[in-house]
C-alpha cells in the first residue's frame, strides 16, 4: 500500500510507484508484482500493486475523523495558547480578566530583560528597572543548565557502564537507580532540605555548619539545588544508557580485550561512541528539562530565594510562573524569551551532531 | 627441542622426549607463567575487578537511596533528635504519633480523593485520544499523514510553560476558574487540557506499527470494519503499552504540581503536591518547622508511588525505556 505519485498520465496504463519505479498493467516479471487498474474511469487514482488496493483515497476521511478528538484538543489547547502567549508578550496593558489591551509594543520584552524602567527616572527617585529576570533567573538557569546535564550524564554513563558489568543482582541494582524517576519531586525536594538542614545530615558528616538552605547564599544554596537536580534526573538516564548498551556487539568488546586495550581507553574508544545516539537523545532531552527547571527549586526552597522575600533563586520558569496573575505580559514575554532559548540550543546541538557524523 | 615464536610474550615448548610419541605435551608460556597460573592469575584479578564493581556499585546504589532512608527514619524521630548535634542513623524512639498527627492535622484523604478522581479521568481521555491518533498514523492512509506526524512530533519541543499563560487564561473563559468555582469546575480544568499527549501517540503509533499488517488485510477480508479491527485486534495486542501510559499518566498527576495550584481556588480542591508543600509543619508556639511531621507527610505522599513501581515496574521502565530506542 504505497502512496501513489502519478507522473505518467498521458499513458493509460502506465503507472509510477516511489517503491517499485515505473509499472504498468498486468504482471511485471521484472518487479513480481501484479498490477491491475481498478476503476478504468478514474485511472489516476485508483490501482493495485501485487493485488492489494492501494486505500489512500478511501481513508482519507475516516483517518481525519480518528484524528479530530486530538487535533481539536490539541488546537485549543497547544497551538493556540501558543500564538495567543507569543501576542500577549508584544500587547500593551493586557488585562487577562477582560482580555483588553491597549496597543502593541515590544517594552514587555525590554522591561524582562531590564533595558527598560518600569517607573521612570523622577526628580527624588532613580528609575526602577526589572532585574530579577537578568540578574538571577537568566543565569541561575545557565548554570544549572551546564552543570547539571554534564555531570548527570557522566555519572549515568559511569553507573550503567558498571551495571552492565555485574551479572548477579543486576535487576535488584536497576531498580534501586530507577528508584527517583517515581517520587513526587516536590516531596523529595522537602527531604533534601532535611538532609541540608543546617543541624542536617550533610553537615553532620562533613563536620561543618554551614547554611545551605534557609537563609543561605545564593552560591552555597545552588550546591543541594545543583545535587537534587542531578540525582533526579539520574534513572532516566542509567534506564537509557543501560538499554543502548546491551545492544552494543559485544565483538568489540572481545577485540578490545585480545589487544589488551586499557579499560578507560575501551570506555571512551568503544563505549561511548557506540552510546552516541542515546547521549545525544539524553542531551537534548535534559538540556530542554533543565532550562525549564522549576519544582526543584520548590521542593527546596519554597521560595524563589534563600529567604521569604528574595529572588535569588530565580529560574526562568520561576520567573514566569511567579508574574503570570500579576503582570501576564512579562511573563508571556519570559516565556517567548525561554522558548528562544530552547530552540537555538537544541539546533546548536543537532547541528554539532551533524557535523560530528560527517 | 623446537622454539616457535607465536607473538611477542608467547612460546611453544615441545619436550624432546614426547616428538616420537603420541601424547604431545604442549606449554604455552608468557614471561615465565604457564597456562594454569596466567588462568590463575586472571580469574584472581578477575574477581578482584567484580568485587571492586560490587563495592562501587552498592556504594553509589546507598547515596541514591539516602534520601529515602532518610525520610522514613525523620519521620519516625521527635523533634529534638532530629536537631541533635549528633546525627542518629535510627530513631531511639519510634515515634508512630508523627503519622497520627499528619493524618488528623491535614486533609490527606481530601486531596487524595482528588489526585485520583483527576488521574482517572485525565488518564481514561488520554487514552481513547492516544488510540484514535495512533490507529490513523499507524494503519490508515491519508494526505498528508508523515507531515502531520512531524509536526506533532515537532510540538514536544514547545516548552509547556509557554502554553500555561494562555490556557489559563482559556480555562477561565469556559468559567472553570472563578471566584464560586464549584469541585466539578476544579477538576475540569485539571482534566481536560491534559487530554492530550504526543508522546504517547508516538509511543503507541510505534507499537501499532510492529503489528503485522497481514492481520489487518486479514480482517478486511472478512469484512470487519476498521473500528472493530482497532478494538478487537489492535488494542489488546498493545495492551502493555497501554498499562505503560495508564500507569505513566497517573504518575504524572500525582507529581503535578503547577497547574494545579493555579486553577483551583479553594484549598480543598488541589491535588496532593499541593497540600503537601502548602501545609504548614512549624510548632504554633515556636514557629520552628517539625520535621518528622514534615517527613511522615512526605512519606504517606511517596509510598503509593513506591507500591504502584513494585507492581508494575516492567510497564514503567519499558514505557520510559522506550522514548531511547529510536534516539
Amino acid at each position: 500500500m504505497s502512496s501513489v505519485n502519478l507522473e505518467n498520465s498521458t499513458l493509460s496504463n502506465r503507472f509510477y510507484d516511489p517503491k517499485l519505479g515505473e509499472l504498468e498493467e498486468g504482471y511485471n516479471a521484472e518487479k513480481d508484482v501484479i498490477v491491475n487498474v481498478v476503476s478504468r474511469k478514474n485511472i489516476k487514482r485508483k490501482y493495485t500493486v501485487g493485488g492489494v488496493l492501494d486505500q489512500e483515497q478511501r481513508n482519507n476521511w475516516k483517518a481525519w475523523l480518528y484524528l479530530s478528538p486530538v487535533l481539536i484538543l490539541m488546537s485549543v489547547f497547544l497551538i493556540y495558547p501558543l500564538i495567543n502567549t507569543i501576542a500577549i508578550a508584544f500587547m500593551q496593558n493586557y488585562d487577562y480578566i477582560t482580555g483588553t489591551a491597549t496597543g502593541i509594543t515590544f517594552d514587555n520584552f525590554l522591561i524582562v530583560l531590564g533595558l527598560k524602567e518600569i517607573v521612570p527616572a523622577t526628580d527624588t527617585m532613580p528609575a526602577v528597572f526589572e532585574t530579577n529576570f537578568v540578574n538571577f533567573a537568566i543565569p541561575n538557569t545557565i548554570i544549572i543548565v551546564f552543570v547539571t546535564v554534564p555531570l548527570s550524564i557522566t555519572i549515568a554513563l559511569l553507573i550503567s557502564v558498571l551495571l552492565n558489568k555485574i551479572r548477579w543482582l543486576q535487576k535488584v541494582y536497576q531498580t534501586i537507580f530507577f528508584l527517583p524517576y517515581v517520587t513526587n519531586t516536590i516531596a523529595v525536594g522537602m527531604v533534601f532540605s532535611v538532609l541540608f538542614d543546617d543541624h542536617g545530615l550533610i553537615n553532620f558528616i562533613l563536620g561543618t555548619d554551614t547554611v545551605w538552605i534557609y537563609g543561605a547564599d545564593r552560591w552555597t544554596a545552588m550546591v543541594p539545588l545543583v545535587l537534587y537536580i542531578v540525582w533526579g534526573s539520574l534513572p532516566f538516564k542509567i534506564l537509557i544508557l543501560l538499554s543502548g548498551l546491551q545492544n552494543v556487539d559485544k565483538q568489540y568488546y572481545q577485540a578490545a580485550k585480545i589487544d589488551a586495550a586499557p579499560g578507560w581507553k575501551v570506555l571512551l574508544r568503544i563505549t561511548v561512541p557506540s552510546l552516541w545516539p542515546q547521549i545525544l537523545y539524553l542531551m537534548v532531552t535534559s538540556f530542554i528539562g533543565a532550562f525549564k527547571e522549576y519544582t526543584a527549586v520548590k521542593g527546596l526552597f519554597n521560595n524563589p530565594g534563600t529567604t521569604k522575600n528574595s529572588y535569588e533563586l530565580y529560574t526562568m520558569v520561576y520567573y514566569i510562573y511567579d508574574n503570570l496573575n500579576t503582570q501576564t505580559s512579562r511573563a508571556a514575554a519570559a516565556a517567548v524569551i525561554l522558548f528562544v532559548f530552547i530552540l537555538v540550543f537544541t539546533f546548536l546541538q543537532l547541528g554539532l551532531n551533524k557535523r560530528r557524523s560527517r | 627441542m623446537a622454539e616457535q615464536v607465536l607473538n611477542k610474550k608467547s612460546y611453544i615448548d615441545f619436550t624432546e622426549t614426547n616428538l616420537q610419541g603420541q601424547d604431545i605435551n604442549l606449554v604455552i608460556k608468557e614471561g615465565n607463567a604457564t597456562v594454569e597460573t596466567l588462568r590463575k592469575r586472571e580469574k584472581v584479578s578477575s574477581t578482584f575487578w567484580t568485587i571492586i564493581i560490587y563495592i562501587a556499585i552498592t556504594a553509589l546504589a546507598l547515596i541514591m537511596i539516602l534520601p529515602f532512608y532518610w525520610m522514613i527514619i525523620t519521620s519516625l524521630k521527635n523533634n529534638d533528635e532530629i536537631m541533635a548535634t549528633t546525627q542518629t542513623f535510627f530513631p531511639t524512639v519510634v515515634m508512630w504519633s508523627n503519622y497520627v498527627y499528619v493524618f488528623q492535622a491535614f486533609n490527606f484523604l481530601t486531596y487524595m480523593t482528588n489526585t485520583i478522581v483527576v488521574a482517572i479521568f485525565s488518564t481514561l481521555g488520554t487514552l481513547i485520544t492516544t488510540i484514535f491518533a495512533a490507529f490513523a498514523f499507524a494503519r490508515l492512509q491519508f494526505k498528508g499523514r508523515e507531515q502531520v506526524f512531524g509536526i506533532f512530533l515537532m510540538t514536544m519541543m514547545i516548552p509547556g510553560e509557554m502554553m500555561v499563560i494562555s490556557n489559563y487564561i482559556t480555562v477561565a473563559s469556559f468559567g472553570w476558574v472563578s471566584e464560586n468555582q464549584t469541585l466539578l469546575d476544579a477538576y475540569l480544568s485539571m482534566i481536560v487540557p491534559f487530554w492530550v499527549s504526543v508522546y504517547y501517540i508516538y509511543l503507541l503509533r510505534q507499537n501499532f506499527n510492529q503489528i503485522p499488517n497481514e492481520l489487518y488485510l486479514a480482517a478486511k477480508v472478512d469484512g470487519k470494519s476498521d473500528w472493530s479491527y482497532l478494538w478487537k485486534v489492535m488494542v489488546p495486542l498493545a495492551a502493555p503499552t497501554l498499562i505503560s501510559i495508564t500507569i505513566l499518566k497517573f504518575m504524572g498527576t500525582w507529581n503535578s504540581y503547577v497547574w494545579p495550584n493555579l486553577v483551583t481556588q479553594k484549598s480543598e480542591y488541589r491535588l496532593i503536591s499541593n497540600g503537601l508543600r502548602g501545609a504548614s509543619f512549624s510548632d504554633p508556639d515556636s514557629g520552628i518547622t517539625q520535621f518528622g511531621y514534615q517527613m511522615a507527610a512526605t512519606v504517606v505522599v511517596t509510598v503509593p508511588l513506591f507500591l504502584l513501581f513494585i507492581f508494575f515496574r516492567k510497564y514503567i521502565m519499558r514505557g520510559v525505556g522506550r522514548a531511547g530506542i529510536k534516539g
